[in-house]
């Protein structure tokens, strides 16, 4: 069954990233288990699940960090098989926001934002540092622009990363738990700029626990367990109705407390 | 005393002076060759085909596990049987670059090995080819990790090019042994010969420090 996602208001606009049948196993293990995935351009799309429950394997495999092994994808347009010529067009416009923020460490920020401008986009250099600085004032760290990444808090690094993301100017974002791995109080100032960028009408897949920033920008949540996808809907009957007893069950974890 | 003393190092270092240019250029020569060798089969092993992977490891472990002596035997008193002809001083070099080589691939091995998979991910992520990702985000980093174990096998290399006396080599240590030979003095002389050895080695573990203090900015 093919999950449907599209609101009212973006049924129309054309799709970044579908997926039909697509299978994933690891050896023995079948992680992916027959999902079916339609995401429009503009729509913001939070996936949750229990841990091991294929969630981030899924969104790695939208810019080919993991291999699918049948079924197809396909990322604006471009399906996605073994050409390489494919895969890296398909990763200049997809960008990614990783859990352990992944910054090169041996460069200066204003470095980590111009690495790929300059050398994938050829970018002039002056022009690929100006688009940084933008990237930076947006995520409110232009002052840091000199500092190396371990010089930076958590929080900072993770804004960091985002804004390096942006400067390639990608139709779609994926996000793979980027504030879990943050402490508490830096949780916010990251997911401010994350909601910032959905207002924007950035295309993202987020794969996320954080109901709060759910509810107030997800157009569409999955539930996923065991490799499927179990339930999808809005965020309205999400939380309120959900059909099944894993995600009433999932549900009743994670809210606990909030 | 002091002044006998003075005399005995000035006399006898134009001598010795030979032997250290000897001791040098074979050192030179096998770092030289090694590092080429090393980070060529270094970087095959970890990014190369499958069909690369056994020759190399077999080749690295192989080489690993024989002491250097033999393996210099095996060259220079080997190969001719085999009906190669070789010099002492390039059997010698030969030996060496061979046996450094290996332990240049597991450096290199384990300098990349311990760059995070991560960053090789957000390299992919913000579209950089392969070979991008070498040269801007993985070797960089790898480099620091790189460079104190390599000086370390430099300075290996230069204590281990004594073993090339046994060939005839007239090296530092030959002419330390000849010297030894005419004056029957062996303390001082040995003395005097460990002093040069541990200036350079010396010298080259400061640098290794030195380097590492360079790059400490980098952190995880």
């Amino acid at each position: 069954m093919p999950a449907s996602l599209a609101p009212a208001h973006n049924t129309g606009n054309p799709i970044a990233v579908e997926m039909r049948g697509l299978n994933k196993w690891y050896g023995e293990f079948h992680v992916l288990r027959d999902i079916n995935l339609t995401v429009r351009k503009g729509e913001r799309l939070v996936i949750c699940g229990p841990s091991g429950s294929g969630k981030s394997t899924m969104i790695r495999c939208i810019n080919r960090l993991e291999e699918h092994q049948t079924g197809t994808l396909m990322v604006d347009g471009i399906e996605l098989t073994n050409d390489v010529r494919n895969i890296d067009a398909i990763r200049r416009e997809v960008g990614m926001v990783f859990q352990q923020f992944n910054l090169f460490p041996h460069l200066t920020v204003l470095e980590n934002l111009t690495l790929a401008p300059i050398w994938v986009r050829k970018v002039p250099k002056k022009e690929a540092e100006e688009a940084a600085m933008y990237y930076l004032e947006r995520v409110k760290i232009p002052e840091q622009a000199a500092k190396y990444p371990g010089q930076l808090s958590g929080g900072q690094q993770q804004r960091v990363a985002i804004a390096r993301s942006l400067c390639m100017k990608p139709k779609i974002m994926l996000f793979d738990e980027p504030t879990s791995a943050l402490d508490p109080e830096m949780i916010k100032e990251v997911l401010d700029v994350m909601v910032e960028l959905a207002r924007e009408g950035m295309t993202m897949l987020c794969v996320t626990h954080e109901m709060g920033f759910a509810r107030e920008v997800a157009d569409a949540i999955i539930f996923m367990d065991r490799g499927e996808i179990v339930e999808s809907a809005p965020p309205s009957t999400f939380f309120a109705n959900p059909r099944t007893d894993r995600l009433k069950l999932f549900l009743s974890q994670i809210l606990r407390g909030h | 005393m002091i002044a006998a003393t003075y005399a005995y190092i000035v006399t006898n270092f134009p001598f010795l002076w030979q032997g250290l240019v000897v001791t040098l250029q074979v050192s030179a020569l096998v770092v030289a060759f090694s590092l080429a060798g090393g980070l060529a089969l270094g970087v095959a092993i970890v990014y190369g085909p499958r069909i690369l992977y056994w020759p190399i490891r077999a080749y690295s472990d192989v080489i690993r596990s024989i002491p250097l002596l033999v393996l210099i035997f095996f060259v220079y008193y080997g190969l001719p049987a085999l009906q190669v002809q070789i010099s002492a001083f390039w059997a010698a070099v030969l030996a060496l670059s061979l046996f450094k080589t290996g332990h240049v691939i597991e450096t290199v091995r384990g300098a990349i090995g311990s760059i995070p998979p991560g960053q090789n991910e957000a390299g992919k992520a913000i579209g950089l080819g392969f070979g991008q990702r070498l040269v801007y985000v993985i070797f960089p980093q790898a480099l620091r990790r790189f460079l104190p174990p390599w000086l370390n096998a430099v300075t290996d290399t230069v204590k281990g090019s004594a073993l090339v006396s046994l060939l005839g080599v007239v090296d530092l240590m030959q002419s330390i042994q000849q010297v030894i030979g005419r004056t029957y003095e062996p303390l001082p002389m040995y003395l005097y010969g460990a002093a040069i050895y541990f200036v350079i080695n010396y010298t080259l573990s400061s640098l290794s420090r030195a380097l590492e203090a360079r790059f400490a900015y980098i952190r995880e």
